[in-house]
């Protein structure tokens, strides 16, 4: 579901939401449905530091884009990464140093989530993101 | 008798509900007499303490002072001169980890224990690794009690230190502390209990207790945040010397050397927390004032009907079952990671906190990530609990 879905379409289902109910429902059923990481993925390499949760990243680099794979052991941070990848995944590195990801989430009004006070790994993770792309060849 | 009407912060909504305050174990609400007394307190008696022959200064230095004395009376010291201004817990055990350095030899041991906090850990491995001790951690049994057969077997002739907790903050396991700090004067050992817990769920008789330290945080006792208190026996705290130099600490002063004041004086260097001490002051006259065994007897029924609630709720499981419990208590969902569940409550206006509460060697020893804490306090009621309950249920059904 969410691999298909692009920003406008995640955008438009989120403004149906009137409640915080069906908000966090789909959030944590977008993050059932992502593939994630096997768990010989889930290394300290791998890990994201400063998280209450733990969060994974790995990626992969062609001439498509940067592909990114990322993991929680929470449910609804895992429904962020699928926010998150639906808005990065397979974008060349120029894009995705362009991305305004903070302001996706404030449209989505999940910019909480993105905020230094969660301690979610989520800002973590959008960092390491940027990191990358900056490091990618050009 | 109810008290929440002296809390004006209850009255307000949390994500457009009511809020329903169950984080008392990291910081309790201020009552109107504390946030009064600070308000009062830089509008009409802002002085520095202790120097100035001015009528401010003397107002501010009797709040200051009249603090010590109730302070004392709290917790049942001998003496006013025991009773040290620090900024809470943490800053305390900081103290005394610096100042006991000396009696500290290579080789021997620090019990603490697989309940603490950070704060009565880390400061204990610094001092560890200067002065080249071993920590040692009294285990914890099945239901989160002490496991009283291990403290007796790591409290021994080479015991330095014992420094435990009086309350758990993770699961609420109220320890046996005098007994534990009995065995350690057996041997010789000093004795630091961490009070951060216990102040509004016990009574604290640092007497009875016989330990050598004593340290609470002033804001889990409705007092404002950066004030707490060091208990400390009188004989050893002049007897240490001194961990931050400079003005109110001193007795003479040469350019290259300084002798300095007894206790509380020797370990309170510099311009104090006056606000704080009014506040905690205030917050203890506020308690004084309360009938406190009838709130903490109405605060441990309160527990039990949510301890009975969640055990109906599939999937739920208690983290720590000890025999005697204060204030906390920490559970998790079967499939939520307690950082789901801790958003979802808090979607629903409950403030419970989620996370290792600072709590890493224990829920490393228990085997989980963390856990969901709900933490009770004397304004709490049938409904806040309530309200966990339903708030609980609703949050499982997403996972
Ligand atoms: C058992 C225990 N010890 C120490 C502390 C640290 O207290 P403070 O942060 O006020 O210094 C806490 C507070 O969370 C605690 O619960």
């Amino acid at each position: 579901m969410a691999q298909s879905m692009t920003v406008d379409e995640l955008l438009e289902t989120f403004s149906f939401f009137d409640d915080w109910e069906d908000k966090y429902r789909f959030i944590i059923d977008l993050g059932k449905d992502l593939g994630g990481l096997p768990e010989s993925d889930k290394i300290d390499d791998n890990l994201i530091r400063g998280c209450q949760s733990q969060v994974w990243l790995t990626h992969t680099s062609d001439a498509d884009g940067l592909t990114f794979s990322m993991d929680s052991d929470a449910h609804i941070v895992r429904g962020l990464i699928a926010v998150v990848l639906v808005i990065v995944d397979g974008r060349q590195a120029s894009e995705i140093k362009r991305l305004d990801i903070e302001n996706v989430f404030e449209q989505l009004d999940l910019l909480a989530h993105l905020s230094v006070t969660r301690g979610n790994g989520l800002r973590a993770m959008v960092a390491r993101i940027k990191e990358v792309a900056a490091q990618a060849p050009p | 008798m109810n008290i929440r009407d002296d809390f004006p912060i209850l009255q307000r909504t949390s994500r457009s509900k009511p809020l329903v305050y169950l984080d008392n174990g990291a910081t309790t609400q201020k009552p109107q007499k504390v946030i009064d007394t600070i308000d009062r307190y830089y509008r009409r008696h802002n002085a520095n303490v202790h120097r100035a022959a001015h009528e401010l200064a003397e107002e501010a230095t009797a709040l200051l002072e009249e603090c010590r004395t109730k302070a004392q009376a709290f917790m049942n010291a001998a003496h006013r001169e025991s009773v040290i201004f620090t900024r809470g817990t943490t800053e305390g055990i900081n103290l005394v980890a610096q100042v006991i350095e000396g009696n500290i030899k290579a080789g021997q041991e620090i019990v603490i224990s697989q309940l603490e906090h950070h704060s009565n850990i880390v400061p204990w491995q610094l001092l560890a690794q200067r002065t080249g001790a071993k920590i040692k951690a009294i285990d914890i049994d099945e239901n989160g009690d002490l496991d009283l057969e291990s403290a007796s077997s790591l409290i021994n002739e080479n015991t330095a230190l014992l420094a435990i907790t009086h309350i758990s903050n993770g699961l609420g396991a109220v320890n046996p502390v005098a007994n534990l700090v009995e065995q350690a004067k057996q041997v010789g050992a000093l004795t630091l209990v961490d009070g951060a817990q216990a102040v509004l769920h016990a009574r604290i008789d640092v007497q009875a207790m016989d330990c050598d330290f004593y340290v609470f945080s002033g804001h889990k006792m409705f007092a404002p945040t950066g004030i707490g208190i060091l208990y400390g026996r009188l004989e050893l705290l002049n007897a240490l010397p001194p961990w931050q130099g400079g003005g109110e600490m001193i007795d003479q002063v040469s350019i290259q050397a300084s002798t300095y004041q007894p206790a509380p004086f020797r370990f309170e260097a510099g311009t104090p927390n006056i606000a704080g001490c009014a506040g905690l002051g205030a917050a203890i006259d506020y308690i004084n004032g309360l009938p406190m065994d009838e709130l903490i007897q109405k605060e441990e029924q309160l527990v039990n009907r949510a301890l009975f609630g969640l055990k109906q709720i599939p999937g739920l499981r208690l983290i720590g079952e000890p025999n005697k419990r204060a204030s906390v208590i920490s559970f998790l969902l079967d499939n939520g990671h307690p950082n789901d569940v801790g958003t979802l409550l808090d979607q629903q206006g409950i403030a419970v906190r989620s996370g290792h509460h600072c709590n890493m060697p224990l829920m490393t020893r228990l085997g989980i990530p963390g856990t969901v804490r709900a933490s009770f306090s004397l304004y709490n009621n049938e409904d806040d609990v309530d309200a966990l309950l339903t708030g609980v249920e609703k949050a499982a059904t997403f996972l």
